[in-house]
């Protein structure tokens, strides 16, 4: 009980601490804006980490933070394994060849006003669509090798970074397009210099989205038949053995692996499209 | 009106592809079938044929491109036949029907429905706080969006089993993890609305001496609704997602993924693919509906 208590305490007491920054002179300091969501996340461990050992939580529930970091150092090979297998090879090959065939189909259609009509509203409507359904049937297609992953993360990025590609080609204002015609350029010269660069935060945007999609998109398949490794196969058989400690490592490398995955797909967007509003500082 | 014959060009477009790729993926069954029935096939050699690919199969075997539109399982049904299983499941089975995709639909849905309602209360509520506390903007936000580039689903699963070892079981669980799924969007999406008003409108309130309160009703929350609809609609296609999903590892025996799951077992491919296509109608009607709301309630507040 003073476990929980001192939890309770505790709690008090960071609550107190970022409020006093939040609302303190440096508020707006660099160091502070990063200190108060880490205060944060680290009480909220801190408190999960007390409550747990003072109400004794059976392991079924909810395993101690420190449980797990144990578990995710313990079984380091095992993690890596599944990592590679599930996002180098399933994840990041779909995301990959899905954004550059909806990229290439975008600027297709694009030519054409007609498709473009047509293919928009079809496009947002798939987008909507619980595509992961599809995984039963592209495993039952590819086999239960990772093949059969980045088949369905192929359809899942497909039609979300298509609707943006779409959507940021058509960007360019009438007079910028008449401007770059008075220079004689060609399709492809005013593609490149002019609508290419305008559709890059549309792009971008598709991009992001996508990267959440293709973590889920090849861990759900895994639900649905898997070689004997991999994120999602582990999950489940670790669920079925009540080894949550288990479940939550590879849950804290799903994150790691979304959160880093999208950084770094926003680090290239600040890069690219750093003239954008939205990337001044 | 040019759109929709845009849009109905696409859509046959789309249906005679897939009437296209039926005749290679489902060419090898068909062959297999046609020469147990003493039917003449191209190579008579069975070995041959696995090695072949589809197309060159069709090509040497006009005659039995008709039967790759009408096998009993195969891999890639015709829309037809998807059509029909989709009408026999859902029209002229009785509701109460086990075998009746209504039936499943409404498991599922009624899951979702119910995480949707829990998740949006609870977002609004969490972006309300977000707003007026500069604490909690600060500590809580940024974890708000770095929790949308998880794979949140992966813990479906374990909510399923964790709240079963504490005897939750039923409805309640799948709710959980698809209001987990609309959460964020709603946070996210709520709190952007509630900041929209400009420096001047906020400006004219004070100098109507408009208490937090009065700002909040009159101008951040009429404000925030556009913003609100746009993630709404996000968050109910997530949150079937998130009950389709949370049937698959219990093993769950009604819903549309539990359809998945059996159909998947027992390679009854139309059986997965009516699933596929009933969760599709399902998702189109519930964001549709909410766009019709979306569309009315704006217009009575004189902003579409």
């Amino acid at each position: 009980m003073t476990l929980v208590a001192f939890a309770l305490v505790l709690w008090g007491f960071g609550w107190w601490l970022n409020t006093r920054l939040a609302e303190g002179p440096h508020s707006d300091t660099r160091a502070v804006r990063l200190a108060i969501p880490l205060i944060f996340g680290a009480t909220v461990l801190i408190v999960w980490e007390l409550v747990v050992r003072g109400l004794n939580v059976p392991l079924v529930i909810l395993p101690a933070p420190s449980l797990i970091a144990a578990r995710f150092a313990g079984s380091l090979p095992i993690l890596w394994a599944d990592f590679v297998q599930t996002f180098v090879k399933g994840a990041l090959s779909g995301y990959l060849i899905g954004c550059g065939a909806a990229f290439l189909m975008a600027v297709a259609v694009d030519r054409s006003d007609f498709l473009r009509l047509g293919l928009l509203p079809v496009g947002n409507f798939v987008a909507a669509l619980p595509i992961v359904g599809t995984a039963p049937i592209l495993v039952m297609w590819f086999g239960f090798d990772w093949q059969s992953k980045a088949a369905v993360v192929v359809v899942m990025v497909f039609f979300p970074m298509l609707v943006n590609t779409v959507a940021g080609l058509r960007e360019t204002t009438a007079m910028q397009r008449d401007l770059m015609e008075t220079y004689a350029a060609s399709y492809w010269q005013s593609f490149f210099k002019l609508r290419l660069p305008a559709a890059m935060p549309f792009i971008f945007n598709g991009l992001k989205i996508s990267t959440t999609l293709a973590l889920i998109g090849a861990i759900v398949a895994e639900f649905f038949g898997s070689p004997t490794l991999g994120m999602g196969f582990r999950i489940s058989t670790s669920v079925g053995q009540l080894a949550l400690d288990m479940v939550w490592a590879e849950i804290v490398v799903a994150a790691l692996a979304g959160t880093l995955f999208y950084g770094l797909v926003a680090l290239i967007e600040h890069h690219v499209t750093f003239w954008h509003p939205s990337q001044r500082r | 009106m040019k759109q929709i014959m845009a849009v109905l060009t696409v859509v046959a477009t789309l249906i005679g592809l897939w009437y296209l790729a039926c005749i290679p993926m489902n060419m090898q069954g068909v062959l297999v079938e046609a020469e147990r029935a003493g039917a003449e096939v191209a190579p008579p050699d069975a070995a041959a044929r696995r090695e072949m690919g589809g197309v060159s199969l069709a090509l040497r075997n006009g005659f039995a491109v008709p039967a790759t539109w009408a096998q009993e399982r195969p891999r890639l049904p015709a829309p037809h036949q998807v059509a029909v299983e989709l009408w026999d499941t859902t029209v002229l089975k009785k509701i109460t029907s086990k075998r009746s995709l209504v039936y499943h639909g409404w498991v599922t849905l009624s899951a979702t429905l119910l995480g949707f309602g829990i998740g949006t209360v609870l977002g609004v509520l969490l972006a309300v706080g977000i707003v007026h506390s500069r604490v909690m903007d600060m500590s809580v936000m940024p974890w708000a969006i770095v929790s949308q580039t998880i794979p949140i689903i992966a813990l479906a699963p374990m909510i399923i089993v964790v709240l079963y070892s504490v005897g939750v079981q039923g409805i309640i669980p799948k709710a959980v993890i698809s209001a987990y799924l609309s959460f964020f969007p709603v946070v996210v999406g709520m709190v952007k609305g509630l900041r929209s008003p400009d420096a001047m409108q906020l400006d004219l309130l004070r100098t109507y001496s408009a208490s937090k309160g009065e700002t909040f009703w009159k101008l951040r929350l009429p404000a925030s609704m556009p913003y609100l609809f746009a993630s709404l609609k996000i968050g109910i296609a997530a949150s079937l997602v998130g009950a389709i999903v949370g049937e698959l590892p219990t093993g769950a025996v009604s819903g549309l993924g539990a359809r998945l799951l059996a159909g998947s077992y027992y390679g009854q491919t139309v059986q997965i693919w009516s699933a596929l296509f009933g969760a599709a109608i399902l998702a189109a009607c519930l964001v549709g509906l909410l766009g019709l709301i979306e569309k009315t309630v704006l217009k009575r507040m004189g902003m579409a």
